[in-house]
């Protein structure tokens, strides 16, 4: 039964022997891979080229429209639909609207932050190819593990298990992707 | 010897001043782990059933019973009464509150500040807000007596064409409670993702692996996911910071608005702030001295944590003890006689007198014996302490409350104020249902957040030699 790749795996067992295997990887002209960690390895978005995160892109435009929706809301409840008079105080101001428009803001920004979180990482999801690995397990434990997509344009068999090797990576394995 | 080798040795600092380490031990990441895990993993310990079923009792049969009786009798039950129409109820309400904001103050804001040893108690201090939160939102819900109208509350279109009153303070606080609920929430289950996902390839059972799975989303612990995910855990924390100061804030406006002597002051807002930190300090002292030790985790949770969290402790005491002297000070300064009154009565008064007595000298007497290292690195009287704290700060709320309503402007609102059974089962219930939920938590999730802590330790900084890095050899 062939199963096609999903790519090939390397162990390592220090932050410090990954982050040089990576800066490697990336010399040598690879685009699609991924490094999987037990906690955010210091300085590896910067080796992997990552950019900004647009989760606080997802906050600013959750919040905001929360903020100006919730403004909306209160004028037409308690100005347009049903003008309500307390003690002869305005029927719409910005001192008694911004709090509880703030709060929205607060909830709201907090909501886009996790969309934001869960929808760029593409979750959830319930399988992925790295799970069939029994040693993928220790990903979680203090193993971290450099990958590289069978999709990368230069990905070969022989030579990036070469490359991978000459790393320093251990148990280097094929990912089936099924 | 080399004299380079002398000139570094006489740069490190004697070992009397050199910090202890946020992690005793130095150990490694597989140590660690299996460590931070051991208690979710092992068998439940004795102690946890011993305190898991009178808890589990309370919040099963004491709090539905008190609130089955309260709602369909009416809210006369309680000793809520005129003039005193707020009574332990919106007093526990501001307790519970108060004890949440401490625990966001550890998680978020010690995070914006780059605390590292807020790793090890950021998790413990958010499922505690959680949960009090949880407990706080309650009370309005039932003090507004006919709970079965409590979506009056929310502005949902209906056949009445009514809308609430965004106007009112009382109005902003439903958002406030519910929006702290919802985001401390969040905060805290992103937090626990990676450990979940951790639980779930530990997991030796299929009904755990599934369970821990299904709630781990999936993570690999990709450096993608990794750098969304720290992104959005600093975002999160910023917006529960914000949250620290202005959920009590909003709390003490719904008292500042009124026209009550002892009530109407613009120091509200920040006086509930400050006292809802200070309270929600002596909780998880109360909560954390006994579980470092009944859940092995001294060289987790160390005493250098136990001694700063008494430093943040005593500080907040320092600040309430300003704003109490404030209070005092406009009082006599604005020459009101009926604040004057209240604010006299306090202490001196014939029927309230203790809960004066006890905020200060708890409050502000006691606290001060924090400035002692002796008195910090004795756990068991710090535990002490942190109990006579949280009953102190509930005091602070009941001279408030009661202090101040039961005798007002006319001699038609000069009343006295008794709770019942009933306040004093449903308070118990609401303890019940915290303790239940935190035993819950601590038997079945990480109560530290083991990729937090993995993070902070020299093994996972890739430039030092013990990461793996190309520094020095040492």
């Amino acid at each position: 039964m062939s199963e096609k790749n999903y790519g090939i795996m390397a162990e390592f067992d220090t932050p410090g022997a990954v982050l040089e295997a990576a800066k490697k990887v990336r010399a040598e002209g690879y685009s699609r891979w991924d490094v999987f960690s037990p906690f955010p390895v210091h300085g590896l978005d910067k080796v992997m080229g990552l950019g900004n995160s647009y989760v606080g892109l997802f906050s600013l435009v959750f919040g905001g429209g929360a903020f100006l929706g919730t403004l909306g809301l209160i004028w037409y409840c308690n100005t347009f639909d049903y003008p309500l008079v307390v003690g002869g105080k305005p029927m719409f101001s910005m001192p008694m609207s911004f709090v509880p428009a703030y709060i929205l803001l607060v909830l709201a920004a907090a909501i886009g932050a996790f969309v934001g979180m869960v929808a760029l990482n593409q979750l959830p999801r319930h399988h992925h190819p790295l799970f069939n690995k029994k040693r993928f397990e220790l990903v979680s434990r203090d193993k971290f593990y450099l990958v590289v997509g069978s999709a990368d344009p230069k990905y070969s068999e022989t030579e990036t298990r070469k490359l991978l090797e000459e790393l320093g990576g251990t148990h280097i394995e094929i990912v089936e992707d099924n | 010897m080399p004299e380079t080798s002398t000139q570094i040795e006489s740069l490190a600092p004697p070992p009397e001043l050199r910090r202890s380490p946020n992690i005793i031990g130095n150990a490694g990441l597989g140590y660690l782990t299996d460590k931070l895990t051991a208690f979710n993993e092992g068998k439940t310990p004795l102690w946890w059933w011993a305190a898991f079923c009178p808890a589990a009792f309370c919040a099963a049969f004491v709090l539905p019973g008190m609130l089955i009786y309260q709602i369909s009798t009416g809210v006369g039950v309680w000793g809520n009464n005129k003039p005193v129409m707020w009574g332990w109820d919106i007093i526990n309400f501001v307790w519970w509150v108060g004890v949440a904001h401490a625990g966001t103050l550890i998680s978020a804001m010690l995070f914006l500040t780059r605390q590292h040893w807020r790793t090890a108690i950021g998790r413990a201090a958010e499922a505690m807000t959680v949960f009090s939160v949880m407990m706080a939102g309650l009370y309005p819900g039932i003090h507004v007596g006919r709970a079965w109208f409590d979506w009056f509350m929310f502005p949902i279109p209906t056949y009445e064409g009514m809308w609430p009153n965004f106007k009112s303070p009382l109005m902003w606080d439903v958002f406030a409670v519910n929006t702290y609920l919802m985001v401390s929430t969040l905060f805290w289950y992103m937090g626990l993702i990676p450990d979940l996902a951790l639980l779930r390839d530990r997991a030796k059972t299929p009904v755990r692996k599934f369970l821990y799975g299904v709630f781990a989303l999936g993570w690999t612990g990709s450096a993608r996911h990794w750098h969304n995910y720290e992104k959005a855990y600093l975002v999160l924390s910023g917006l529960c910071t914000l949250l620290v100061f202005t959920v009590s804030s909003i709390v003490g406006m719904d008292f500042a608005t009124s026209q009550i002597a002892g009530w109407h002051a613009t120091i509200f807002p920040l006086y509930f702030v400050v006292g809802a930190v200070y309270c929600g300090f002596g909780m998880i002292l109360v909560l954390l001295i006994p579980l470092r030790k009944l859940c092995h985790l001294e060289d987790i949770i160390t005493m250098r944590h136990m001694d700063r969290i008494c430093k943040l402790t005593l500080l907040s005491s320092l600040a309430i003890a300003y704003i109490y002297l404030m209070e005092y000070f406009i009082a006599w300064y604005s020459g009101d006689p009926y604040e004057r009154w209240v604010f006299s009565h306090r202490l001196l008064g014939g029927t309230y007198w203790y809960g004066g007595w006890i905020m200060i000298v708890i409050n502000v007497g006691m606290a001060q014996l924090l400035w002692f290292k002796k008195v910090r690195q004795n756990l068991k009287l710090v535990f002490v302490m942190a109990l006579l704290i949280n009953m102190g700060m509930w005091f602070e709320r009941f001279t408030i409350i009661v202090g101040s309503l039961y005798q007002d402007f006319l001699p038609a609102n000069w009343g006295f104020y008794k709770q019942t059974w009933v306040d004093v089962g449903t308070f118990v219930g609401t303890l019940g249902v915290f303790f239940t939920m935190y035993l819950l938590f601590i038997r079945f999730l990480p109560m530290v957040p083991v990729s937090e802590v993995k993070g902070i330790t020299p093994q996972a900084n890739p430039h030092h030699p013990l990461g793996g890095g190309k520094g020095a050899k040492s």
